[in-house]
């Protein structure tokens, strides 16, 4: 069975304390948003994807999207679970109203999006990358543009795609060469080869809305260069009408994993489009739909973690082997009794958690960031959230690959075999610290853009919330004992850390601790998390389930959280050991 | 057509719920969910009101608590609700629940009503049969399929070998089968206007009962005890020898399957 319960009460717990949900429903923009209306929405989400989407993931991996003919086709499951989703709406929850958008917080589709993730992660790429289209599109001038696409988008009727890499242009979009000449009618031709476009083309919607980077006559080299336009598949006449636009799907990659998800080599031939907002400012619009889909790509990394646990917690619990000790004689317990298989559930669950709530912080912040009646608590949140962007993209991915290894692990040689369906989880979640940004690039995001922002204020600001965790772990007693002594250890040593990439002049020395110190970032922050979870929790009472979140942070603390005082070395160690080896030296000798 | 829905609010089936120790009541939190089994109904109800631009009304006695369960119907199309929510009604066995939503339904009007075939927390699987005679309606049973048309209710009714073609004269009360139609998918549009629809809650004295009508002191059953599910026994395993099946065809013969 490929069976996935949402975990309903942990999402409603980190809404609560962590994005305090209560809160948010009060700010301008939200008057018809109340806690109860969001509970029941989060039920009726849940019951559907649990019960339409989750079905789907394993046909996607089997049969996946094919290339037949010219045309990419998907299995016919998902066809049937999409119809299911736009006339549900469920795509519009967040939406903007003026557009037909349920204009809910962000952090509600937020934790949508986390059950239709885990439901199906190849699947949920293609409503993903739409809402990052409905964002952009949202926040240009061009009323026309809005008019003739964002409804559509909202509904999810048409689908969006974001166009940036090209064979020459991954990590460096900078190098990009599509051209776009303006036409007479002040649409632009785009002429182009783009590669592993997600969803790129499909029979799922009706069209498909492209948007481009590429380069106008004369524009400057580099970044600086680059502007955004809409090519949709089809041009909209006035009427409504379709008109083929010159754009088309050559091929599709065979992949390791998301093999629902088509990744299309998209060929541009004068394909019409439309100019989003200025010439040469690309970049700007574009990275806001890339920030966006970065939270939602760590989202990722939680969200198969979160099944891949689930699945191996089952297996657990059921696979007899050997006899745990103190189990009565001739007994063959189920591995969960032994404890190297505790140690592997503890740390997929712990982890988990952990991810979830460093995820929804940044969610929740975002809803502060635009709604906030406060333009001093807006900035902030706004600042928060871009600092934390690169980690909840880079730590929750590679955690989150991590732990469908260990999932697998849990379930031996059967883990192995296809037939068990873990292993799909493995190769799904492998694709997410590559793309969006690989992993490396994240980091050199957070320490070269994302520290020093105000003078290094910002981070500073959010180690002192963290420090401010130790007052009241002090008062809840013993049984947070552990979790104060090793946070205040963890916490010392990343903000060592942290100042001496704050005070490095050698740029190289910065870049070389960069995928450490994120590392460690990400270990602390979730830490926290846990923590804050814990307090709440043994505030509300004593239920089993509130007592295992004080169980679960303490487990974090004395057995996770350590792992980020041992990275200090590697941070600061600077990049003399990563050059000591020029490449010849690194080439097999015979 | 104005049919009548007979909706359950039940304690959420994926957690563990508790009876208290007295009476082997279940005790119900605030938050209850809509029964599975009355999806069902619902979902015949909204197709057959819209075949005929007719209204489905829910009914359900329970503790309103936040209405979730209520809600969740309504959220499906379902036009209002009437929720006979009363502490006076604790403890009221199946005869007294069919004999209110009787009187809710009667004080409402109806040309047909709809309900599951038995609630999945209390599995008494007698009420629908009770609410027709309190009504003095005739009462159709496992219908998996419903047409309902010029004042005539036609049934497929479930058999073991089958199905029977039943008919009846509305009004009339039936009782539908799960899994014969998919219940439709709350729409998030569904969800946000649920908010508004109308729901009235009533009490027992607006039904015109006393307190000793109803409730506990009203009931002719009590519960007297109540034991845990045994623990399952170990499965008999058969070793192939290269003769198993003979030894698998004694068992399934001894358990009467063949
Ligand atoms: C399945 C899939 C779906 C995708 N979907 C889309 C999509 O929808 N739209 C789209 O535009 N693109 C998409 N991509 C492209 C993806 O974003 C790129 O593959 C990714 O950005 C990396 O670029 P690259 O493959 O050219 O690797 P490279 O840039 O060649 O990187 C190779 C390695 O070098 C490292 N590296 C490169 N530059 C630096 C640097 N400056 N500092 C430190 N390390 C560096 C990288 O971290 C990486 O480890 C997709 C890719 C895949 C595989």
């Amino acid at each position: 069975m490929d069976d996935y319960t949402v975990p309903l009460r942990d999402i409603r717990f980190v809404l609560d304390h962590v994005c305090r949900l209560e809160e948010i429903t009060t700010f301008p923009g939200f008057e018809h948003v109340d806690v109860d209306t969001v509970d029941g929405l989060l039920v009726e989400a849940a019951r559907f994807m649990e019960e339409v989407f989750a079905p789907t993931n394993r046909i996607g991996d089997l049969v996946g999207s094919r290339f037949v003919d010219g045309e990419v086709v998907t299995p016919d499951e998902f066809k049937k679970a999409w119809r299911a989703y736009v006339e549900a709406g469920w795509n519009a929850v967040s939406g903007p109203p003026e557009y037909g958008g349920g204009g809910f917080p962000h952090v509600v589709g937020f934790a949508i999006s986390e059950m239709m993730t885990a439901s199906n992660l190849a699947f949920s790429l293609c409503p993903m990358l739409t809402g990052s289209a409905i964002t952009v599109l949202d926040d240009q001038p061009d009323e026309t543009l809005k008019a003739t696409y964002l409804e559509k988008l909202v509904t999810a009727e048409w689908t969006g795609t974001m166009v940036l890499t090209e064979p020459e242009a991954g990590s460096d979009v900078g190098a990009l060469r599509t051209k776009a000449e303006p036409s007479d009618d002040g649409t632009w031709a785009i002429t182009g080869t783009k590669i592993f476009i997600t969803w790129g083309e499909h029979d799922l919607a009706e069209n498909i809305v492209h948007l481009v980077l590429a380069r106008t006559p004369g524009a400057p080299p580099g970044t600086k260069g680059i502007s955004l336009f809409v090519v949709p598949k089809y041009v909209v006449g006035d009427d409504g009408s379709f008109e083929e636009n010159g754009v088309r799907c050559v091929s599709i990659e065979h992949k390791l994993g998301i093999h629902g998800s088509p990744t299309c080599v998209l060929e541009f031939e004068e394909a019409k489009g439309w100019m989003v907002g200025e010439e040469h400012r690309g970049m700007r619009y574009m990275f806001k739909m890339m920030n966006q889909a970065r939270v939602e790509v760590g989202l990722e990394g939680l969200a198969v973690a979160e099944r891949a646990y689930q699945k191996a917690l089952r297996y657990a619990r059921e696979r007899l082997q050997g006899r745990a000790v103190g189990a009565p004689p001739h007994e063959r317990s189920p591995i969960i009794e032994h404890p190297d298989v505790r140690r592997m559930l503890m740390t997929m669950k712990a982890y988990d958690e952990a991810m979830r709530g460093l995820l929804y912080d940044v969610a929740g912040s975002v809803d502060r960031s635009r709604h906030h009646p406060d333009d001093v608590v807006r900035e902030a949140a706004a600042a928060r959230v871009a600092l934390l962007t690169p980690v909840a993209k880079a730590w929750c991915t590679d955690v989150g690959v991590e732990m469908t290894s260990i999932g697998l692990q849990v379930h031996g040689g059967m883990g192995y075999v296809e037939e068990t369906g873990v292993a799909q989880y493995y190769r799904d979640s492998r694709i997410t610290p590559i793309y969006e940004g690989t992993n490396g690039i994240q980091a050199v995001d957070l320490v070269l853009r994302k520290l020093p922002m105000h003078g290094g204020r910002v981070v500073r600001e959010y180690l002192a919330e963290i420090e401010g965790l130790d007052a009241p772990l002090a008062e809840a007693g013993p049984r947070f004992a552990a979790m104060r002594r090793e946070l205040a250890e963890a916490l010392r040593v990343l903000s060592e850390a942290t100042t001496w990439l704050l005070g490095r002049d050698d740029p190289r020395d910065v870049l070389a601790g960069a995928t450490p110190y994120l590392r460690m970032f990400g270990t602390v922050a979730g830490g926290a998390y846990l923590v804050r979870l814990a307090l709440a929790a043994a505030k509300d009472g004593e239920d089993p389930w509130l007592r295992a979140k004080v169980a679960t942070a303490d487990f974090y603390a004395r057995e996770l959280l350590p792992s980020a005082v041992g990275l200090l070395g590697a941070v600061k160690a600077g990049a003399a050991p990563l050059y000591a080896l020029d490449p010849e030296q690194l080439a097999p000798a015979r | 057509m104005k049919i009548a829905v007979c909706a359950k609010q039940i304690p959420d089936p994926a957690t563990p719920y508790d009876l208290d120790p007295d009476h082997h009541w279940v005790v119900r939190p605030d938050d209850q969910v809509l029964d599975d089994t009355d999806r069902y109904g619902v979902e015949i109800g909204l197709q057959l009101a819209e075949a005929s631009e007719g209204t489905v009304t829910l009914f359900s006695m329970s503790p309103a608590g936040t209405l979730q369960g209520i809600r969740q119907a309504l959220a499906m199309g379902a036009d209002k609700a009437v929720v006979i929510s009363d502490p006076a009604l604790k403890g009221s066995d199946a005869a007294v629940t069919a004999k209110v939503l009787a009187a809710a339904i009667e004080r409402e009007g109806y040309d047909l009503v709809i309900a599951g075939t038995e609630s999945t927390d209390g599995y008494t699987g007698v009420v629908p049969q009770m609410l027709a005679e309190h009504l003095g309606v005739p009462s159709l049973t496992f219908a998996k399929h419903v047409e309902a048309a010029d004042g005539t209710l036609r049934i497929h009714r479930q058999t073991p070998e089958g199905y029977d073609v039943v008919e009846a004269a509305l009004p009339a009360v039936v009782t539908v089968t799960a899994g014969v139609v998919e219940p439709r998918y709350p729409t998030f549009k569904g969800i946000m206007q649920a908010k508004q629809k109308p729901v009235e809650e009533l009490s027992a004295a607006d039904l015109g009962f006393g307190a000793d009508d109803v409730g506990a002191a009203g009931s002719g059953t009590v519960v007297e005890g109540v034991t845990p599910v045994p623990a399952r026994q170990a499965g008999e395993i058969v070793e192939d020898d290269g003769e198993a099946y003979l030894k698998i065809l004694e068992i399934l013969e001894r358990a009467k399957v063949i």
